[in-house]
């Protein structure tokens, strides 16, 4: 997302001080090294790009080169206080094995996702008959790294019918800088969201 | 703080040796044997700091030695092995750091191997020389760090049996080591590593001249040891890199030549890095240096390799290179990860070079990027303090 990255600082509220935290596509190390310095946490990340992973580094942070797709196995359960998979979910191939690994690595998980029924993307698609681009998902049909999209009801669901407690739904949007939504039809309102879960039970 | 000049050369450098273990005191080696005198020939480059706290031990692979940087004199053809990696502004960067190399023993290099006389017959140990093992090597670098008063050591760090040494150093010395840097290497030796070491092994004493290794002071089995050196550097390249550094292009000529002379570069190429090996190499020192790494296995006594480092501190560098299938990057996983469920602070990267094992001593920016940044933040956050004006 560009911009002030309004999903950091959302995310950035949602970790206690000094908890241990897994960043699955860390990317560049960006989130990860604002959790170390302003929340001091113990911080680990995986990422699957070499560029990602030298980034890192630079950042003097620890970090895997590593598939998450691969799953999580080497992990032992409840490793970790938070694992965050932050506008990740959309790019990897199994979703769902993912998040059920990052629940049972992590005492919490904290999921941001993009929101495909947000209402540009309906207009792009009603209007133009085309899969819809947006300044953060600027892609082609054919080349997007970005394979498993869904809405927030979609996720929301998901959660429901798979033992997922939803804990916290943060709804957020770009404009003016970027802003936390507080009004209703988020799954129309909201360009992207950040879930805190557990796992129920 | 990192120094903004460009990045140079240590300069001249001295190669300085240490004995330790004299009589009546013996080295007793994980083999059963037992070595004494040991000497150990080591280098050094930049300057130790106040608290000495500020030293990196490079780790040398198979064929290498203590010359890691730097010329012994201007007119030195070439320079240390590491050369592009240790230096001023380099990855090991030596106006930051106190960088040391030593000789492994067994190695004929300056440091106590088969080629050294022994004190029981006055003549050189040649087969009867002790077996030796990578933690032998790693207790014999530690003699060298002991003497030269340095408590911990800010790293360790090698590629290949290099890399091997970095890990025994951590998993023996967990108190001593804060960084580990163990590249383009294995917890343990794979039947296919131990099976090019033995050919190696083979062709050395297949050569009518080795003589049950007695062969000081008479005809080397020079045509052994260089098949040696031929079959392990076809090892350390990659199919790639092959066909980057020789296609199928002839030797000084034009038309294929139908006859077993050398027709292909390739040809030519492992001829002259066997021949060229031999002027520099022990044939006895590549036994037992190779039988040391096939020894090695950091998961013994238990077999768990989680359990055999679950004692270590240090915080680790793992790298590996995509194409190298001698030490394929599965390898280095396996090492991540009996490190990460034992809760080790370690950083892992797979580096996507061409190049295969022999990566790691090329001039692999991504590698040299890595390395320093990873040493530097390590070196700020636990208050290392650069060698001041006074030293």
């Amino acid at each position: 997302m560009p911009g002030s990255r309004i999903d950091y600082s959302v995310i950035l509220d949602l970790v206690p001080q000094g908890t241990k935290v897994l960043d699955l596509g860390c990317g560049d190390g960006s989130l990860l090294a604002e959790l170390v310095r302003t929340k001091g946490v113990t911080g680990r990340g995986i990422e699957i790009s070499e560029e990602g992973v030298g980034a890192c580094i630079a950042k003097g942070l620890t970090v895997l080169q590593g598939d998450i797709d691969e799953g999580l196995r080497d992990y032992p359960d409840r490793s970790f206080d938070y694992v965050i998979l932050n506008q990740t979910i959309q790019a990897v191939k199994k979703p769902d094995m993912v998040l059920s690994e990052m629940l049972r690595v992590g005492k919490k998980g904290v999921v941001g996702i993009p929101n495909f029924a947000f209402w540009r993307m309906r207009l792009y698609l009603m209007f133009n008959g085309r899969m819809p681009k947006t300044e953060f998902l600027p892609y082609e049909w054919y080349n997007t790294p970005n394979i498993h999209f869904c809405s927030l009801l979609d996720f929301d669901e998901y959660c429901g019918k798979n033992a997922i407690a939803v804990e916290r739904r943060i709804y957020l949007s770009t404009d003016r800088g970027g802003r936390v939504l507080k009004g209703a039809r988020p799954n129309l309102f909201a360009e992207s969201a950040v879930f805190l879960l557990s796992r129920r039970g | 703080m990192p120094h903004r000049k460009e990045a140079g050369p240590v300069g001249l450098v001295k190669k300085k040796f240490y004995t330790f273990c004299e009589p009546p005191h013996e080295m007793a080696l994980e083999g059963g044997g037992r070595l004494g005198p040991v000497t150990i020939a080591y280098e050094t480059y930049g300057r130790l700091n106040r608290d000495k706290s500020n030293a990196i031990l490079i780790l040398h692979a198979l064929s290498g030695d203590s010359h890691a940087a730097g010329k012994y004199s201007a007119e030195e053809p070439k320079p240390g092995w590491w050369d592009n990696t240790i230096g001023p502004g380099k990855a090991f960067n030596t106006d930051r750091f106190f960088v040391i190399c030593s000789n492994v023993i067994g190695g004929c290099q300056g440091s106590t191997g088969p080629s050294s006389v022994s004190p029981m017959t006055g003549k050189p140990y040649a087969l009867s020389f002790p077996i030796i093992t990578v933690g032998d090597m790693v207790e014999a670098q530690r003699h060298l760090v002991d003497h030269l008063g340095i408590d911990r050591l800010f790293a360790v760090a090698g590629g290949s049996m290099g890399g091997m040494q970095a890990l025994q150093w951590a998993v023996s010395h967990p108190d001593r080591v804060l960084a580990s840097i163990p590249i383009a290497t294995t917890a343990k030796h794979s039947p296919q590593q131990i099976a090019f070491n033995q050919v190696g092994r083979a062709a050395i004493m297949a050569d009518p001249n080795f003589n049950d290794g007695d062969y000081y002071g008479k005809t080397v089995p020079k045509d052994g040891l260089a098949l040696a050196r031929m079959v392990g550097h076809i090892t350390y390249l990659s199919d790639d890199s092959m066909h980057e550094k020789f296609g199928r292009r002839l030797r000084g000529k034009k038309t294929l030549g139908y006859s077993f002379n050398l027709d292909f570069e390739v040809e030519s190429y492992l001829r002259y890095k066997g021949d060229a090996f031999v002027s520099r190499f022990d044939a006895n020192s590549y036994l037992y240096i190779t039988k040391a790494i096939d020894y090695f296995d950091l998961s013994l006594p238990s077999g768990a390799l989680v359990k055999a480092v679950e004692k270590v501190k240090s915080k680790f560098l793992v790298i590996s290179f995509k194409s190298d299938w001698l030490y394929p990057p599965y390898q280095s996983k396996e090492i991540v990860k009996a490190l990460m469920v034992n809760g080790v602070d370690i950083t892992y990267c797979e580096i996507d070079s061409r190049y295969g094992h022999d990566a790691f001593l090329m001039d692999e920016g991504e590698m040299h990027k890595i390395v320093k940044n990873f040493l530097e933040n390590v070196a700020a956050r636990n208050g290392i303090a650069a060698p001041g004006a006074g030293g």
